[in-house]
């Protein structure tokens, strides 16, 4: 009866993946890999070449910083650079207290037609880009909107409409962090003795931080690197980051983009790395 | 708290009933009174109107009838923050970014106590709660049962006039869980606070409360001590929900003696037992009062039967034997208070059945 296998005893010799076991399998680890290189090599190699003393970005002849100067000296990019921080700034600012504001009403309250008012929130984010930026342009050209004011009134439109288009973003966020909140813990603190206001300042919006902080970083980035919407609403005079960087590779793409790319992507690196901090320090307690 | 059911209720509850939208009555036309320094107890299976009742006295839902007295005053409708009561929850509801003495401190805060009077109040209270040097902890840095003393503690600073409780003790282990019966009991002890206690738990009303509200389907079906619960219960429902206990199906008729019914039982023959229900009734009888005997009992008044054991249950303390009596199924605890035991009954034994007829109850609905 040999050719019975025991179920009780383990094969030594040979140690087969379970069904779950897919990191075992080699067309998954073949996956994994093109898939990493796919999403990382274009970056990685983005940054390699703008530490690279070539004008042009094919073979390596040592390194340089002087792209970075460059980059820092050239008055244009700067000024687009400072403009998308701005915007930036400003927008997660106001993305984040009408997306935690909307949020909390849509969870707190019971009104008529808040399954419309949910899903007219959430548009923005399904409405093709390309359609919001017409849209907007039209708008804008249709009141009127002066194009000419100094700075930073002259951000003004492009600002409305990242503020439009993000903060519906930070709004489901929050919303979704809300859908975690024990109830009883608002109840609690009106057992003793909060009034509405108190309860939402000391209880409801600590819980809320960790998505108060997602959604900010979101709406920053989302406003940052925004390029379509940022097309139609900026004036002739007002340039922003990527924006500026689409007119630079137009003519040929030098080293110098790729030192502003690059400082780009470590600031928004250090944003999300002190986001995540911030969002762990926020420990939860078993709602039982 | 022997001079406390004299005393004016600090809470009446007059003729409430709570209905939720869809038609859904979950209190109905309650009535009850808790005096100063009781330990109050509602007891009811889930879905009961227990918690709903607690609710309304705590000021998180408004009754549509009826009136709700607290200390002499109308709160029928006031705010919750506006209420002399405090609250614990079930899931404690401690705020998890404060640390424990934050959240002890919070109802205070909100009150604009002054500064140095939280502190001391804080103190004296985590003290009480046998949480005296945990203060500058994180609650996530706290076990279940210390989160539970941090919620006491955060209710009890506040020196309310009714410490409610909602299933304070659900989420505990069973060691642990009667570890804070005991420490609850000495806890209102102490502050003489009356504790209005939300269970679904028998044994641990009956542990812990002065008094017993029974709740069934919205309504209070009995009002009584644990004692008066256990052996005096007014209807089938309350004796079948508190403890456990024999039901046989029989009339009564009314009997010369005053309070006692002429009450006719297979397999028992006819009796005179306690109870004023007449017409078809129950007639209950816990296990502990029945006796089982291999020979016939010698004590010819008692009522009693011939069966065969069909099963019997081992709790450790005491074993539950289960008599067929001509297809009656009859239930009987025995206690095992020896070590070593010829072990009398087995399945198929035939045995004696018998109880002192004084023990039994004619019960209606």
């Amino acid at each position: 009866m040999s050719w019975i296998k025991n179920p009780f005893k383990r094969d030594t010799r040979k140690n087969p993946a379970g069904p779950l076991d897919y990191y075992r399998k080699l067309w998954l680890r073949l996956a994994v890999i093109g898939t990493l290189f796919f999403l990382y090599a274009p970056i990685v190699n983005l940054i390699a070449f703008s530490f690279n003393d070539s004008r042009r970005n094919i073979v390596w002849r040592g390194f340089t910083l002087k792209y970075y100067e460059k980059a820092w000296a050239n008055d244009s990019l700067m000024v687009a650079f400072g403009n998308s921080l701005t915007i930036a700034l400003i927008t997660t600012v106001f993305a984040v207290i009408l997306g935690a504001l909307s949020a909390y009403v849509m969870w707190r309250f019971k009104f008529p037609f808040r399954a419309v008012y949910e899903g007219g929130m959430a548009l923005p984010i399904v409405i093709p880009e390309i359609c919001m930026g017409v849209a907007m342009m039209v708008f804008f050209a249709r009141v009127g909107w002066p194009t000419d004011l100094p700075y930073p009134l002259n951000l003004s439109a492009i600002t409305i409409a990242h503020i439009a288009f993000s903060f519906p973003f930070a709004a489901i966020v929050i919303r979704a962090r809300l859908e975690t909140f024990n109830t009883e813990l608002s109840e609690s603190a009106q057992d003793l003795g909060a009034s509405e206001l108190q309860v939402f300042r000391n209880i409801i919006i600590p819980h809320m931080k960790p998505g108060l902080i997602a959604g900010a970083l979101l709406s920053f980035t989302l406003s940052l690197d925004d390029f379509v919407i940022t097309f139609f609403t900026s004036g002739p005079n007002t340039l922003t980051f990527p924006v500026k960087i689409y007119s630079m590779v137009r003519f040929s793409v030098t080293p110098e983009v790729n030192a502003a790319s690059t400082v780009l992507i470590g600031l928004t690196l250090i944003l999300t790395a002190l986001a995540l901090k911030l969002q762990n320090r926020d420990k939860e307690l078993p709602i039982v | 708290m022997t001079s406390s059911t004299q005393s004016d209720p600090i809470i009446k509850i007059d003729q409430v009933s709570k209905t939720y939208p869809g038609d859904v009555q979950a209190v109905k036309n309650v009535s009850l009174e808790v005096h100063q320094g009781e330990f109050f107890a509602l007891l009811g299976p889930s879905g009961c109107g227990k918690t709903t009742l607690l609710r309304m006295l705590a000021g998180f839902e408004i009754p549509n009838e009826g009136t709700i007295m607290i200390d002499g005053e109308d709160m029928t409708d006031v705010q919750p923050n506006a209420r002399c009561v405090n609250m614990v929850f079930q899931s404690y509801a401690v705020f998890p970014h404060m640390t424990v003495a934050e959240n002890v401190g919070y109802g205070l805060k909100v009150d604009r106590v002054k500064k140095k009077e939280i502190q001391e109040r804080v103190a004296e209270a985590l003290e009480l709660v046998r949480l005296g040097d945990l203060g500058a902890r994180m609650p996530d840095e706290l076990s279940g049962g210390q989160r539970q003393r941090v919620a006491l503690a955060r209710a009890l600073v506040k020196r309310p006039k009714v410490l409610l409780l909602d299933e304070p003790l659900s989420a505990l282990d069973a060691k642990l869980r009667e570890a804070m019966q005991m420490e609850l009991v000495r806890l209102q002890k102490t502050v003489g606070i009356t504790f209005i206690i939300v269970t679904h738990d028998q044994s641990e009303a009956l542990s812990m409360a002065n008094r017993i509200a029974v709740m069934e389907g919205g309504t209070v079906r009995q009002i009584a001590t644990p004692e008066e619960l256990y052996e005096d219960p007014n209807s089938r429902f309350v004796a079948d929900f508190i403890g456990q206990i024999n039901l046989f199906d029989g009339t009564a008729v009314a009997s010369q003696t005053e309070e006692k019914v002429c009450a006719t039982v297979e397999p028992f023959g006819t009796m005179e037992i306690w109870g004023e229900t007449l017409g078809p009734v129950s007639l209950a009888i816990r296990p502990e009062k029945i006796n089982i005997d291999i020979e016939k009992p010698t004590t010819s008044e008692h009522p009693m039967a011939q069966g065969t054991v069909t099963d019997i249950a081992y709790y450790g303390g005491y074993s539950n034997v289960f008599v067929d009596v001509a297809g009656t199924r009859i239930m009987a605890e025995v206690s095992n208070d020896t070590r070593i035991r010829s072990s009398t009954f087995e399945r198929g034994t035939k045995v004696w059945i018998s109880f002192n007829a004084e023990d039994a109850l004619a019960l209606g609905d």
